[in-house]
């Protein structure tokens, strides 16, 4: 019961009558940094959406910190403590960076719908946003619109509101799908320390990020898991090589 | 933020002169808003000018409204048809609450009760919030107008509440105050729709700033995101839709506060409508833009309806040439020279603005001569109005101001398209150059 | 049963009426994404042009040119005014059609005059076709069902039967594929953008005599034509059909069934006096609620079954 963080058993999901999940049973301790892996269409997006209550699942159980979220709506799956970033970014473009930010660490911190505080005084909360602003390298960036950043800048704030929240469970999808070879170091770095002491469930290409970042790489093909275990032994693992890392691996 | 302990007197009289330097936009709205009736003052009789208070209270009221739809439109990207309900409904509210207090049924200052009409908008947005705000984008424009409708027509069904085609009137004069004053003159009521319009715009401006307004903007900007930092969207438009209730709600209070009657035009899709043209032509997307907009809506309204019939349809041509043009209005166009302005190249401008100006001129010329001509021929001579330019009668029947009025549009057309292409060029060159510089464009 | 099968009859004149409208904004909404607020406009534009050339030249050519013209318009406001504004999102297209609707109405007013204008059925079908239990049904009337149906008839030939009709519907679940299948996707906007006009236009020429031609008319039929469609659901022309005819009939019994809510409660026993609370909601009779009811029902629809009777998508 205690220990998983993140749990599911048999789960399955169907787009009208094409089956993109297929029966997926993982278990996702407290404090792993856990890699999933698989090609394109595998349904890794998918498995996200139903972990954080985008879609709802066909069939199966899914657990968060031991408490079903069957029914729950994505917001409150969120309050449980899970918080998740997208591989198409998704931020508020006519925010500036430093209100992305905030808006990330408002429920968190209490605000809820409040329309008696005064955000300008919330001088915590503030300093707050402004470190995590640090922490991402985007500090001179504060105070322009989101929406005209570069690529490589949006990608970090989608990474920034997710993690703001200081969420114990994080989801990332592809954080470092297509930005550039320094770029990227940037990003794992930053990955790195944000989930240091929390969850971490990342969907990841790079095999150079995934096999330096993660304690446990899970294999996603057609909806099935195929293999999961630490780094070495999915290196090793010949079906792993045939369906996935065989091709790059050549 | 109670940590603040060191904010002893003089501390605060230095901060006094920084105070004024923050706010001064406001002192200044409000000396203006109180030294402009001077201007029409008839010192001759002793008395403030009727027609000019009437429409200044209608910028006022109107801006309180106008700014409360925005807070469902600009901020939280929210296209409302049906917003008049809310309007009207607090005007409904008010009324029986001035109608019970004149009756002495209780105490009530007629300085507050334009929070009765806040109550009531309140309740109602709750009320029909609770409904509309499961939809959002063109469901809940049309949900809304399905709503507005429903409304509009109660209103002329049920006598006891809304007094049918009539309306409900009622008497200001309630001899309640909390300062001793009657409300008898138009002055006086002026003077308290300014401080409420005051005190709603100040509130409004206030509520962007807090998690609930914030959230709005980001439920506007990527409603699924705020989902996922814990945010149910849902809530987020019910409490703004319910908290612009509120507030329209005041303005439909300050509208019964002036007129002493409210009738369903109130609550009826016209009324919604203006809303929605002021926000969009003064610019839904900064918040003083709804207030730009009433202005010029009501300066129309007021002001070319004396002389026209047609002043809806310049609204009308407005609202369409800024949705096909300038889709920010006019604070969008303000917006859009601040990188220049930053450059400190303004000047530059200067004289493409100027050479743009005749044409436009011509054309706005040709344009209204075409439309006056057009309406004098059966509008007007339906009324039996007629048109006399320097004491020289016009005849519509007659080919020759046709003829000019279209000479005047099709040459003010030409030459602007001319003109717009130097604009243009000089435009994009600033523009260019900003850019290059690192200027957010 | 006299009135009952005379209101069938009015009430399926009315709802082919509606479907004529509320098809071309279907296609419209489904295909564009555009909330079309100047569509009730071209059907008041129809019957105005109408009535102007049937003053001139007679009702039967007006029948031909009046919905040309305002396909005409129709095709002019998408290629010059939408496909604009188009970049700016489907609000900001909502807005463009909705300050058009404003226009037009100032420029009918300015043009015809702010009074109804005197659009007659024309002389060779103003006579009663039959009479039932004394209660007779015009000639005008059967036509209008003939024309709306011949329409229907036309609609359905045209999208199952011609290339750009079977690209429309494939476009009408699936918008967003209409590009990939290599289709020159302006020119496919323009023709439904214009045949709706048109088709509206047309609904206005055997409308407009029908009920009034006034300035207000577009106001007064938007709402409904608006309904109709949310009702149907978005992409679905059948769903569009049923709701028209639903809405006709609704809307014609109504006016007929001269009851209230005070009625049905004495049935069991409970009178409603001036002193029950609510008795002024009680004792509305229901042709008055008649004008209501779309709205209530577009108001249900949108709350509980967002899709709309047949709707394949979100609104
Ligand atoms: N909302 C949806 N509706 C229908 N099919 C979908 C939807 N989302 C994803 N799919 C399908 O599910 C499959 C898996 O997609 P995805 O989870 O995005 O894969 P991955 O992230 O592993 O690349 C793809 O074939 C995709 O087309
Ligand atoms: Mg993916």
């Amino acid at each position: 019961m205690s220990g998983g963080a993140i749990t599911l058993r048999g789960v399955e999901k169907s787009f009208g009558a094409t089956k993109i999940i297929r029966g997926v049973d993982l278990a996702i301790a407290r404090g792993e940094r856990h890699a999933m892996i698989g090609p394109n269409g595998a349904g890794k997006t998918t498995l996200f959406n139903l972990i954080s209550g985008r879609f709802p699942i066909s069939s199966g159980t899914i657990e968060i910190n031991g408490q079903s979220i069957h029914g729950l709506p994505a917001h409150q799956i969120n309050r449980l403590g899970l918080s998740r970033s997208f591989q198409i970014t998704s931020i508020f473009p006519r925010l500036s960076v430093f209100e992305n930010i905030r808006c990330g660490l408002l429920w968190a911190r209490g605000y809820r719908y409040s329309f008696w505080h005064l955000l300008g005084g919330a001088r915590a909360l503030n300093e707050e946003a402004d470190q995590v602003l640090e922490r991402l390298g985007l500090q001179d960036r504060r105070n322009v619109p989101a929406g005209l950043l570069s690529y490589a800048e949006q990608r970090a704030l989608e990474i920034g509101i997710t993690v703001a929240g200081g969420a114990d469970i994080i989801l990332l999808d592809e954080p470092t799908s297509g930005m550039s070879h320094s770029e990227t170091e940037h990003a794992v770095r930053l990955i790195r320390s944000v989930s240091e002491g929390k969850t971490l469930l990342m969907v990841e290409h790079d095999m150079n990020v995934v096999f330096g970042l993660a304690d446990v790489i899970t294999v996603l093909v057609y909806g099935e898991i195929i293999a999961s275990g630490p780094p070495a032994e999915i290196r090793a693992n010949r079906a792993v090589q045939e369906a996935y890392l065989g091709s790059e691996a050549a | 933020m109670s940590a603040d302990t060191t904010s002893t007197a003089p501390l605060a009289a230095a901060r006094a002169p920084a105070l004024l330097r923050r706010h001064w936009l406001w002192l200044a709205a409000i000396v203006l808003a109180l030294a402009i009736p001077w201007l029409f003052f008839d010192w001759s009789k002793g008395r403030h000018s009727g027609f000019a208070l009437t429409m200044l209270s209608e910028i006022g009221l109107m801006s309180v409204f106008a700014l409360s739809f925005n807070m469902l439109m600009g901020q939280t990207g929210l296209l409302s048809f049906g917003h008049a309900i809310l309007f009207g409904l607090g005007g409904y509210c008010t009324a029986h609450t001035l109608n019970a207090a004149k009756a002495g049924l209780f105490w009530l200052p007629v300085e507050l009760i334009p929070l009765a009409g806040g109550l009531g908008g309140l309740v109602f947005g709750a009320v029909f919030g609770y409904v509309v705000t499961k939809q959002r984008a063109t469901a809940f424009a049309m949900i809304t107008m399905g709503l507005g409708e429903l409304v509009a027509a109660c209103a002329l069904m049920f006598m006891g509440f809304f007094g049918g085609e009539g309306g409900i009137s009622t008497d200001r004069v309630t001899g309640q105050s909390l300062f001793g004053i009657e409300y008898s003159t138009p002055w006086q009521v002026y003077c308290l729709v300014v401080a409420w319009t005051v005190i709603a715009t100040m509130l409004m401006r206030l509520q962007t700033q807090t998690p609930l307004g914030r959230m709005a903007n980001a439920q506007r900007d990527n409603f699924e995101r705020t989902q996922f930092v814990g945010y149910d969207p849902r809530m987020i438009r019910f409490y703004q839709f319910t908290l612009s209730g509120f507030f329209a709600g005041i303005g439909g209070a300050l509208y019964v506060l002036v007129y002493e009657i409210v009738t369903f035009d109130t609550v009826a899709a016209a009324k919604s409508a203006t809303a929605l043209l002021a926000a969009y032509i003064g610019g839904a997307g900064s918040f003083l833009g709804p207030f730009l907009g009433t202005i010029v809506v009501v300066l129309l309204q007021s002001g070319v309806s004396l002389i026209s019939n047609a002043w809806l349809l310049y609204v009308g041509v407005l609202f369409i040439v800024m949705v096909m043009f300038a889709p920010g209005g006019i604070m969008g166009i303000v917006a859009r020279h601040e990188p220049i302005a930053r450059m400190g190249r303004l000047g530059e401008l200067a004289v493409p603005y100027a050479r743009i100006l005749p044409p436009g001129l011509l054309l706005v010329l040709g344009f209204v001569t075409l439309v006056e001509l057009a309406q004098l021929a059966t509008i007007g001579s339906a009324q039996n109005k007629s048109l006399a330019i320097g004491g020289q009668p016009i005849d519509p029947h007659n080919g020759l101001p046709w003829a000019i009025g279209a000479a005047m549009l099709v040459a003010g057309g030409l030459w602007m398209r001319r003109e717009a292409r130097v604009f243009r060029a000089r435009w994009d060159a600033l523009m260019e150059e900003a850019k290059a510089r690192g200027l957010p464009v | 049963m006299e009135v009952f099968l005379v209101s069938l009859l009015n009430g399926l004149v009315y709802g082919m009426l509606l479907f004529m409208l509320a098809s071309g904004l279907t296609l419209i909404l489904s295909m564009m994404g555009v909330l079309n607020f100047a569509h009730a406009s071209a059907y008041m534009l129809g019957a105005y042009f109408a009535f102007t050339i049937s003053q001139h030249i007679g009702f039967w050519p007006a029948l031909i040119i009046a919905p040309l013209l305002c396909g005409l318009l129709g095709a002019m406001i998408e290629m010059y005014g939408l496909r604009r504004v188009h970049r700016n999102g489907h609000i900001a297209e909502l807005l463009f059609t909705f300050g058009l609707a404003l226009i037009i109405e100032k420029v009918v007013q300015m043009t015809w005059g702010l009074l109804p204008v005197p659009y007659r059925v024309p002389a060779g079908l103003d006579f009663p076709l039959f009479s039932i239990y004394g209660t007779q049904f015009p000639a005008y009337r059967a036509f209008m069902l003939l024309i709306s149906l011949l329409m229907f008839g036309a609609i359905w030939l045209g999208l199952t039967r011609t290339r750009i009709g079977l690209v429309i519907q494939a476009a009408l679940t699936h918008p967003d594929m209409v590009g990939a299948l290599g289709h020159n996707v302006p020119r496919v906007f323009t023709t439904v953008f214009a045949a709706g006009t048109a088709l509206a236009g047309l609904a206005g020429v055997i409308g407009g005599n029908y009920q009034v031609t006034e300035p207000a008319m577009a106001f007064t039929m938007g709402p409904i034509v608006f309904v109709v469609v949310v009702f149907g659901g978005l992409g679905s022309l059948t769903g569009c059909f049923i709701a028209s005819l639903m809405m006709g009939l609704i809307q014609t019994f109504a006016v007929v069934l001269d009851y209230s809510p005070a009625d049905l409660l004495r049935q069991f026993g409970i009178i409603v006096t001036s002193a029950t609370p609510f008795h002024e909601v009680l004792t509305v009779p229901l042709p008055r609620v008649g004008a209501l009811l779309p709205f209530l029902l577009l108001i249900l629809i949108l709350v509980f079954k967002p899709r709309g009777l047949m709707g394949t998508r979100d609104t």
